[in-house]
């Protein structure tokens, strides 16, 4: 153990531009995370207009890849990595994930439910009086 | 990729400027997560009414996908640019600086005018947002993230006139280091516009 426990929370508290190396990554990251992005878009509208795959398998590949572009932007652009400097950040994002994932899963399932439950409309003019 | 942008704000025992950064940063980065918690919400109530076109035109009917692949590019390009000038910020490069966020302008006025194009075609064929569930949801959503890049355009303009003015102070500093933050969620959010809303809207 010639390393202290504590070093990685100690190394927490320094704001950027006071630690060697802080800044904004590098021109190799942004080009790299560039040229990703590029590739997963490139894909992605190749997928919405094949006519290869069934509608429900695009709707999965787009997701996917909608998703892998994101991490991609986070990486290489917003530069959340998981080093303990930003266990905070990380944290943040991981709850701001969960909220966004109940509010869309979560709206999307309570309305199917309601729509299936609901009765048709021409069935309510039948039963009025 | 160890550089981080941000960092645990701790309260510094001496509130200086460099620390203010530190924590202006965290509280912007909070800032944009709650956003994305705002367009979580129109992502959801488009996803409920996309089917509820009320006999008016589909999606597949109305999306341009070429359009929308140009305006991708812009964005993605412009997301890209603006980390140059936050390099060259590093670099205290103001001629590098300045160009590069020339270049993000001018990327981020196509876009806005791009769909801005798409928003008066469609409202003069008759499919604005008062014709249906759809539209109204589509035009929330959309028009949600065009007014956060028209914010963004207005807030870059500020920021080239503080940096002719007063160099890399900084204040002008840390509100670049914000804006780049702002922009480049900005790009994160239109990924899922474009996925979501143009690419599965056009397929299903």
């Amino acid at each position: 153990m010639t390393q202290p426990l504590l070093a990685p929370i100690e190394s927490a508290r320094v704001t950027p531009g006071t630690h060697d190396g802080q800044g904004h990554g590098s021109l190799r990251g942004y080009l790299v995370g560039y040229f990703v992005a590029v590739l997963l878009t490139i894909a992605s509208f190749l997928a919405a207009e094949t006519s290869a795959l069934t509608p429900s398998s695009v709707t999965a590949a787009i997701t996917v890849l909608a998703i892998a572009q994101m991490l991609v932007h986070l990486i290489f652009f917003l530069h959340i990595s998981t080093s303990p400097h930003q266990r905070t950040n990380v944290l943040a994002f991981a709850v701001t994930a969960l909220v966004v994932a109940m509010i869309v899963a979560g709206s999307l399932w309570i309305m199917s439910h309601l729509e299936s439950n609901m009765m048709p409309s021409g069935q309510t003019m039948q039963m009025q009086p | 990729m160890n550089q981080s942008l941000l960092v645990v704000p701790i309260p510094a025992p001496h509130g200086g400027a460099v620390e203010r950064r530190g924590v202006t940063g965290f509280g912007f980065y909070l800032y944009l997560l709650s956003d994305c918690v705002l367009f979580a919400t129109l992502f959801a109530a488009f996803a409920v009414l996309h089917r509820s076109v009320a006999g008016g035109p589909t999606g597949p009917q109305l999306f341009d996908l070429r359009n929308a692949f140009i305006e991708t590019a812009c964005l993605l390009t412009s997301s890209v640019t603006c980390g140059m000038a936050m390099l060259a910020c590093d670099r205290r490069d103001s001629r590098a600086a300045f160009a590069a966020l020339a270049v993000t302008f001018l990327l981020g006025l196509v876009f806005l005018s791009l769909e801005f194009t798409e928003f008066a075609h469609m409202v003069s064929e008759g499919a604005g947002p008062s014709r249906s569930a759809f539209l109204s949801a589509f035009f929330m959503l959309v028009g949600t993230h065009g007014l956060h890049v028209t914010a963004g355009l207005a807030w870059l303009v500020v920021i080239v006139v503080q940096l002719r003015r007063k160099g890399f102070s900084e204040g002008v500093v840390r509100r670049m280091f914000c804006f780049s933050l702002f922009w480049h969620v900005i790009d994160v959010v239109w990924i899922a516009v474009f996925s979501f809303v143009y690419l599965i809207g056009s397929a299903s």
